[in-house]
């Protein structure tokens, strides 16, 4: 079984959102609601500034309090590491939302389930990568299976220092981060 | 370390312990749908969300009620502008192909010009009545009274019309307004324009890349910008020359930001810098240019003290950056830019970005300036007869001797305006809101005014559509064909558009609507052939003349969308590969003989730009990396990225005016023009004396829904513009505006 994770060189992302409407589009996800975004923060005073690029979707978590507190059943964990959602166990409840500490679930207003970023299973299914990688101009967003160690993923693992976010609340991400600001040569 | 995804592929669907169907994006289009089993088309085409040409594949699926649905866009593989990958503008066509607000049937006026009154009419009645109205004016003042304005595709069909009428008067605002007048001063320099499918910019392999203004991540050419995150990712290092800290300013090493207007006085002063410390490519420079001794006599007066003083930036920053230009010559480049219409100087600012690149031997050298490609295509115009020469001279060059073909879209402007050396009558818009990309738009308002006729060819009721008198609705390029597209990067390519869908409503290609008035107008042996009114495929056959007559296979390219040309791909000199600069001399032009010799500096001198008054900001504005100029603004999926623009503002600037970042301002100009009201950023991202806006939005067309009177215009406020004498390109940052509370 793979391990899937993503690993997101923020130096590289140049902010340009073309992950976020291949999301929208590859996902049918709804007006105004996003399965991921791309924040901009800039620090420091002019003309001292510095900027991180940071995406944010599902951490596909270890350790997922989405699912521990799902009643239902409906979020869950799948072999491969990934956390998704059952659509037909679904309620709608809410409490998934609340227990995410990412903000990065919501509920599909047209349909009325809990939904969030699924890394794509539909398209890995088919051998193709998660759509927002797929199109990633920056080459920021990076895909594979942990379990390989020749994955580009492993590598890249391997070779930087990376960080998850919120470690301090023991999910276990599955989502990485290298490079939080380019190199200053 | 090699990125390989075809391998990933196949190790995820191994492991996943499924048959690799297919590693979909490196199969071509029939190969693909078959192996998803059919229910599913994918069509190669071209993207026209903006004029960069991406290979688009579009995947068509059947929905409940049997029609084909566009559902999802890629970026073809094959291609070399979009390398498997789409910007987010590209990923949005879908919004624009179901855009509710598209014209979807010709419409007539019936109201006055500009109060919105139209009514629908069959594409019999729209014709015949442009045709009876051109006639009017044909018959009136003669053929050169129509003058036709374009941006994209459809140019090519309504200038195969007007030069059939036996009229030169064709304007493009992406001369004038934007990238002309850098070409011109490129050829002025190397006898080649910087680039023509993109800037022959080798970013990935370059080890210091100098950006004056262009903000690439805001500015999204998907390539270009692949290819700039590739050496951020590599460590090269950037420097960006910026009032503003754009997304690209976020990812350099060294962040100029410059005093507005006073780029060249660095220019100049780098290239003194460059030459007093031989730091430039001696050889290179003793084989291939022309002009050394005096640009080296030219320069010496700029000194680091002076720049310092007038660009208002450290002299430590300063020599740093020319010191790792000449460190890492010829691997450098500094970028040519594209949207160079800022002060009216705007050639010679031009020609010494042109000179540095020059002196330190990037152009024909690895991560500098690739050559042109190789690779000739016959040319082809399908054995149509010459044209006619026109009854008059055209006037698109004013008196700019360097002004290109592609003419100056504000001088046809001003001679519809003053009648002067002859009427303008009639005009054709074709593809661009001129309302919103010439500056003075109360002048483009006025001239529209004057005409007994015009007519607009578009997608969308922009706000220069609805003062058409015709109003003739265009399919979006995901219904039609166009093209076949010579496409140069690295290497020669050919690409194809062809529709994903039939088009909907009642809109139509602008081949076709070019074809039938060629024939109403009695220039059939101009239309395409064998067309007819109920026939979209002649178009498609001609591509496969034309192809034909390239020598490419047509059916591939149909499948896979882009061909390459074989052997096509020579950018770097060698030994076998030397250049060519099609200039007088055939060297490297530092000293312009051309320029010489109409009057013009030979070499770039320093002049100031007018300052903004006490107490007003200088006007400076660019993109936003999801929207392309106002043609994208009503695009659901991109609006609801950003519905709205913002005017940056200084935080300390705010503070003084008591402004509170995210509140609505309104901004006034100099000659009192008062802008929509938009919101404020107050931000440490930009200096003090100047205020910064992404262009293209606060649309007045209460037919864009979702855009109508969303953010500021800043053409509306670009009432003055500088023209630059030697090309006619009208420089657009010489406003300046206040602030208030809205
Ligand atoms: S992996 Fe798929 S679902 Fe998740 S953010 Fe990317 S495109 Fe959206
Ligand atoms: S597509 Fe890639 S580069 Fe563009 S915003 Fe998304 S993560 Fe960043
Ligand atoms: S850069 Fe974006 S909008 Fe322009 S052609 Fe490419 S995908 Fe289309």
């Amino acid at each position: 079984m793979p391990r899937y994770v993503m690993v997101i060189d923020q130096s590289r992302c140049i902010g340009c959102m073309s992950c976020v409407v291949a999301c929208k589009r590859e996902n049918d996800v709804p007006p105004e609601q996003y399965r991921t975004r791309v924040v901009e923060m800039v620090r420091g005073e002019f003309p001292r500034l510095r900027t991180e690029m940071r995406s944010e979707l599902c951490n596909h978590c270890d350790d997922p309090p989405c699912v521990h507190i799902c009643p239902t059943g409906a979020s869950h964990q799948e072999k491969d590491g990934t956390v998704q959602i059952d659509r037909r166990k679904c309620v709608g409840c809410k409490a998934c939302i609340t227990a995410c500490p990412y903000d990065v679930r919501y509920i599909n207003e047209e349909h009325g389930y809990a939904d969030k970023c699924s890394f794509c299973q539909h398209r890995l299914k088919e051998g193709k990568e998660p759509a927002c990688v797929a199109t990633c101009v920056g080459r920021s967003r990076i895909f594979g299976d942990l379990d390989d160690p020749n994955s580009e993923v492993s590598q890249l693992l391997r070779e930087n220092s990376w960080r998850v976010l919120k470690p301090e609340v023991g999910t276990k991400p599955h989502v990485y981060y290298i490079n939080q600001f380019p190199r200053k040569s | 370390m090699a990125f390989s995804r075809r391998n990933f592929l196949k190790l995820a669907a191994m492991s996943a312990g499924s048959t690799l169907i297919a590693d979909t994006p490196f199969l071509s289009t029939r190969a693909r749908a078959e192996a998803e089993g059919g229910n599913v088309r994918y069509v190669a085409t071209s993207c026209e969300m903006c004029f960069w040409k991406c290979g688009v594949i579009a995947k068509v699926q059947k929905n409940k009620k049997g029609e084909d649905v566009v559902v999802k866009l890629e970026g073809n593989p094959f291609h070399p502008q979009s390398n498997g990958k789409l910007c987010a503008r590209g990923q949005a066509g879908i919004g624009q192909l179901y855009d509710e607000d598209r014209l979807k049937k010709p419409m007539i006026r019936t109201g006055e010009r500009g109060d919105g009154q139209y009514k629908e009419v069959s594409w019999e009645e729209a014709l015949d009545y442009t045709v009876e109205k051109l006639k009017a004016v044909v018959d009136k003042y003669g053929p050169h009274a129509v003058a036709m304005m374009s941006h994209g595709s459809p140019g090519d069909y309504f200038t195969n019309l007007l030069m059939a009428m036996g009229s030169g008067n064709i304007a493009f605002p992406s001369f004038a307004q934007c990238k002309g007048i850098r070409d011109v001063a490129w050829e002025l320099t190397f006898g080649h324009k910087p680039g023509s499918s993109c800037e022959r910019v080798d970013l990935k392999n370059s080890k210091v890349i100098v950006l004056f203004g262009t903000h690439l991540g805001e500015n999204m050419h998907n390539s270009q910008n692949q290819e700039f995150a590739e050496a951020v990712g590599r460590g090269a290092k950037i420097i960006c020359v910026d009032p503003r800290y754009s997304t690209a300013a976020a990812k350099a090493s060294l962040w100029l930001p410059i005093k507005p207007g006073t780029d060249m006085a660095l220019l100049l002063t780098w290239i003194n810098l460059i030459i007093s410390n031989g730091w430039y490519d001696k050889e290179y420079v003793e084989q291939y240019t022309v002009g050394f001794e005096e640009l080296k006599e030219a320069v010496k007066g700029y000194t680091v003290e002076w720049c310092a003083k007038e660009t208002e930036l450290h002299e430590a920053d300063i020599i740093e950056a020319a010191k790792d230009l000449g460190r890492y010559a010829p691997n450098v480049m500094i970028h040519p830019g594209r949207h160079v219409a800022w002060y009216g100087d705007d050639t010679q600012r031009s020609r010494a970005m042109a000179i540095i690149n020059a002196i330190l031997g990037s152009w024909g050298r690895e991560g500098g300036i690739w050559l042109p490609p190789k690779g000739k295509l016959a040319g082809f115009n399908d054995g149509i007869p010459e044209y006619p020469i026109p009854d008059e001279d055209p006037i698109i060059k004013g008196n700019y001797p360097f002004a290109g073909g592609e003419g100056l879209t504000q001088v046809v402007r001003d001679v519809t305006i003053t009648g002067k050396p002859y009427p303008i009558k009639a005009w054709f818009v074709c593809g661009t809101n001129l309302m919103k990309s010439l500056p003075a738009p109360e002048l483009t308002r006025k001239a529209i005014d004057s005409l007994d006729f015009i007519v607009a060819v578009d997608l969308l009721p922009t706000d220069t559509v609805m003062m058409a008198d015709v109003i003739l609705p265009e399919c979006t390029y995901l219904e039609r064909h166009d093209g076949l597209f010579k496409i140069e990067t690295r290497e020669t390519g050919v690409a194809i558009r062809q529709p994903a869908i039939e088009p909907m409503g009642e809109s139509k290609p602008a081949w076709w609507i070019g074809s039938e008035l060629c024939k109403r107008m009695g220039h059939p042996e101009y239309a395409v052939k064998d067309s007819s009114m109920d026939d979209l495929q002649a178009w498609e056959k001609r591509m496969r003349r034309q192809a034909k007559a390239w020598g490419i296979d047509f059916d591939k390219l149909a499948d896979e969308g882009y061909i390459t040309i074989p052997d096509s791909e020579a950018p770097y000199i060698t030994p076998e590969n030397q250049p060519v600069f099609k200039t007088p001399s055939k060297k490297i032009e530092l000293f312009s003989s051309e320029l010489d010799e109409k009057h013009f500096d030979p070499i770039p001198k320093y002049e100031k730009v007018e300052p903004p008054p006490e107490g007003m900001y200088r006007l400076v504005y660019g993109r936003s990396p999801v929207h392309t100029f106002s043609r994208t603004i009503n695009d659901q999926w991109l609006w609801e990225l950003q519905k709205e623009n913002q005017v940056w503002l200084n935080t300390k600037e705010a503070a003084r005016l008591g402004l509170k970042d995210n509140q609505y301002v309104v901004l006034e100009n100099q000659d009192k023009v008062v802008s929509n009201k938009v919101l404020v950023k107050v931000t440490e991202r930009i200096r003090q004396d100047c205020v910064y806006m992404v262009h293209g939005f606060g649309q007045n067309s209460k037919r864009l829904t979702r855009a109508y009177n969303k953010g500021a215009d800043d053409q509306q406020l670009i009432t003055r513009y500088k023209v630059d004498p030697i090309t006619g390109g009208t420089g657009m940052r010489v406003n300046f505006v206040t602030i208030k509370e809205a």
